[in-house]
């Protein structure tokens, strides 16, 4: 068998591998190109415009094409998912957001293949109480993959954090996975404000649990904590990627809803020296995401509600999402994965779950949002 | 709006002229395939400006036609299946079966919607396959198990074998028989389809005596601890009650193991590709029609999702849902009572609403007021006989469900809690009375 000639059937076959091939890979110029080709070979047919083949394939992305192209290949890429916020009650009194974290747990679960793990990112509870964390870790524990737990404020501050840690264990901890180095940070400290004031464990929680009060302190890591993770990193090279996770942003957005770390200055840093930092922080419940330095910073979704985006502090690299349907109890809400590349950098995926999902890559981050910009939405925000 | 109607004044005129040569029975379709008229309590005039095409205007002679072509059987590969078998003026443009039959017998995976107001459909089909009533003409013609011609090249030659088309083609576009003409003269007929003049309409348009009480309190609820609105939306330049969106409100649940079969969609789509005709013959001959939304938009937030579809006339469309699994109106607010059925892609705005009896019956004898002048007769005594089958058989009703009282064991299937409205609150809409 010669060259041969292509009928028009092999030819659409080999356009349609195309497509389906590059937006596994989705490296921005394959990508593009494999748009192009798409959608030349659609329009040529007068067919509807051509459909993402997101389902479960992105979560797998293979090797990113740049990276080994530059050198920066080496070691495995993974992928993680996330779920955050659930912020339950119990089941008597609120129904809704145990749905929510039920529907989060199913969508992981149906991921093939699975995760390597799977972050909680913090306020599994609504107000600290042991009922409603026993709730989360039973919901949790549906999990198919391991999963890795990170405290919140609403999970802390009934009991100070006793019940969560005899269930979880150490609010701060690291390891090592594939040649990255993770760091879970508890980021939600504060200042003794209650003592004084004579409270009841269930105000301390309430009164953190509120925006725009004077009461509370600003969440900070802490002297002792920053000292841990110095000590922690000391044995780490600078050319070790480094994956920090915490519950509030490591930067100041908005200080009254406390979207915000008093010491993240400080915590930035410790983390200057390494080339490739990547904070992945839950708390704000909205598509957030930001670069400073060499510290590329995503926000999580909730699984029980959407915040709006504060007044002043959005980081200017944020595409904001469209205004949430308040008809809709999932809408602005979902959960996420992380697609760690070689050189161990993060491309970040919004599972939003009654929308597209939208893909963030790290080289949006890192370049300063001078390349692939995602999709700005529709219609402006709130 | 006056000049619609002395349009529509012609449209009847030239169509009582234009069918007497179709293969329909002697007798012809009878007064309910008429076009309608505008003038109609609630009829949207200005929608109705928006929605007809400026390259396929409404006239007379085009009317004629695409009526002679939609009764018209011999459109089909063994001649003996026209668009009105599925689509039938007594049926409220619907066969009334839970799924449609195609030729040689064969049964489809969907219930047939109605044309009745079609026209204002965004999309079309229940997973919006077609974006409009031209283009998705091709769907039903060529697909094996509904009117199965093998490509629309044979329903020209049909066409064009029969000399009255000829002619009439000639009169109208000033060309021969094509496919293209042949979708545009059915679409024309097809939007001659209006559905409004309800009783509902008489009483939102300030008529007290139009509805009863009970029917009213049905309205309230609609608005209200019902939610229905939500979707089904009605307002004065939008009377459809639809959203023209996709829900995943637990249908297919039931049967369906979503996520595999999804993937096996996406996977016979790399390999045969993912058109709108691929996508028809999976919809309306697999198991994945069940999918829904998802096989046109491939995303995973759409699998089960299916269009909203209008209330109106609802009496003379049963069953209900794409795949016709609800016999009755109480079993369909049953259904919805209880949440759905759950799924991982569940809609957000799907929740146990902690309806009783009593209300539902209220909330559907509003629903009935929702039925034109000429479906009157036929809807009262469906609606009869539904509300006997009411009061002994409810497969659907599941009270515990429906206040939240009922969950699904430990851990993930725990139950649900709260989610049953309180009893004792009172219906806002009702304080304001009428």
């Amino acid at each position: 068998m010669a060259a041969r000639h292509k009928s028009v059937e092999t030819k659409y076959m080999e356009e349609r591998d195309a497509v389906l091939r590059g937006l596994r890979g989705l490296d921005r110029r394959t990508f593009l190109k494999v748009l192009a080709a798409s959608a030349g070979a659609v329009m040529a047919k007068s067919l509807m415009p051509p459909h993402t083949f997101q389902l479960v394939e992105v979560a797998n992305a293979a090797p990113d094409k740049t990276a080994e192209a530059t050198g920066m290949a080496g070691k495995p890429p993974f992928t993680f998912a996330y779920i955050s916020d659930t912020h339950l009650y119990p089941r008597t009194l609120n129904q809704r957001f145990v749905r929510g974290a039920v529907k989060a747990v199913e969508d992981v679960n149906a991921l093939d293949p699975q995760p390597d793990f799977v972050l909680f990112g913090g306020d599994l509870a609504q107000l600290g109480r042991h009922e409603e964390l026993e709730l989360g870790r039973q919901i949790l524990a549906e999990l198919k993959a391991p999963v890795k737990m990170m405290v919140g404020e609403h999970d802390w501050f009934y009991d100070l954090g006793e019940t969560w840690q005899d269930m979880f264990g150490p609010p701060n901890y690291s390891f090592d996975w594939k040649g990255v180095h993770v760091v879970v940070l508890m980021s939600v400290h504060e200042k003794d404000f209650w003592t004084a004031r004579k409270m009841t464990p269930a105000e301390r929680m309430q009164t953190v649990a509120g925006l725009d009060n004077g009461i509370q302190s600003r969440f900070e890591v802490g002297d002792e904590e920053r000292k841990w993770l110095s000590d922690d990193l000391a044995k780490v090279p600078h050319t070790t990627p480094l994956l920090v996770f915490s519950h509030s942003p490591l930067y100041k957005y908005y200080r009254n809803w406390n979207f915000w770390t008093e010491d993240a200055e400080q915590v930035q840093a410790i983390l200057k020296p390494y080339k490739h930092v990547t904070v992945i922080h839950g708390h704000t419940h909205q598509m957030l995401y930001n670069q400073i330095g060499n510290i590329s910073f995503y926000g999580m979704l909730s699984t029980a509600w959407p915040w709006p985006y504060a007044p002043t502090g959005l980081p200017p690299l944020t595409i904001q999402m469209n205004r949430a349907d308040p008809f809709d109890q999932f809408d602005g809400l979902g959960d996420g994965q992380l697609n760690v590349r070689p050189d161990g950098l993060a491309d970040k995926i919004y599972n939003l779950w009654d929308r597209n999902p939208v893909s963030v890559k790290a080289d949006y981050l890192v370049s300063h949002g001078k390349v692939a910009r995602p999709p700005a939405p529709q219609f402006a925000s709130y | 709006m006056k000049s619609a109607r002395v349009v529509l004044f012609f449209l009847l005129a030239a169509v009582a002229v234009g069918t007497s040569f179709s293969s329909v029975n002697a007798q012809g379709p009878g007064p309910l395939a008429d076009p309608k008229s505008t003038n109609q309590a609630g009829f949207p005039a200005t929608l109705y400006l928006w929605v007809i095409p400026p390259d396929n205007q409404q006239t007379p002679a085009k009317i004629a036609l695409g009526k002679a072509l939609f009764f018209d059987d011999r459109l089909s590969a063994d001649g003996k299946i026209s668009c009105d078998h599925c689509h039938g003026p007594a049926k409220g443009f619907t066969d009334q079966l839970p799924t449609s039959e195609g030729i040689h017998a064969q049964f489809g995976q969907r219930n047939a919607p109605p044309i009745l107001n079609a026209l204002f459909n965004v999309t079309q089909f229940w997973d919006g396959r077609s974006p409009t009533l031209e283009a998705q003409i091709e769907g039903p013609v060529t697909n094996p198990v509904e009117m199965g011609m093998k490509s629309t090249d044979d329903a020209v030659a049909a066409v064009k074998s029969i000399p009255e088309y000829v002619k009439q083609f000639q009169e109208v576009f000033g060309r021969a028989p094509n496919f293209a003409d042949i979708e545009r003269a059915i679409a024309a007929y097809e939007r001659t389809q209006l559905a409004f003049d309800s009783p509902f309409d008489k009483f939102i348009n300030g008529d007290q005596s139009a509805i009863s009480d009970s029917a009213k309190r049905g309205w309230s609820i609609f608005n209200g601890k019902g939610r229905c609105m939500s979707c089904h939306g009605w307002n004065p330049t939008q009377p459809l009650f639809t959203d023209q969106k996709f829900h995943n409100i637990g249908v297919s649940a039931h049967k369906s193991d979503f996520v595999p079969l999804a993937r096996k969609a996406l996977d016979i789509f790399s390999k045969t590709g993912g058109d709108s005709l691929a996508i028809d013959k999976l919809a309306i001959g697999t198991d994945m029609s069940g999918l829904g939304r998802f096989l046109v938009t491939k995303q995973p937030h759409d699998i089960g999702s299916f269009r909203t579809m209008s209330l109106r006339n609802l009496l003379v469309t049963e069953p209900y849902f794409h795949d016709g699994s609800q016999a009755t109106l109480w079993d369909t607010i049953d259904h919805y009572n209880k949440g759905g059925v759950q799924n991982p892609y569940l809609d957000g705005g799907i929740t146990p609403l902690g309806l009783t009896e009593a209300e539902e019956d209220d909330l559907i004898a509003f629903l009935a007021t929702l039925t034109s002048p000429e479906y009157a007769d036929a809807a009262k005594q469906e609606y009869d006989l539904q509300f006997k089958r009411s009061r002994t058989d409810r497969p659907q009703r599941d009270t515990a469900a429906a206040n939240g009282d009922k969950g699904r064991g430990p851990g993930l299937a725990g139950p649900f809690g709260d989610i049953g409205p309180a009893q004792d609150l009172e219906n806002p809409a009702l304080l304001g009375g009428y």
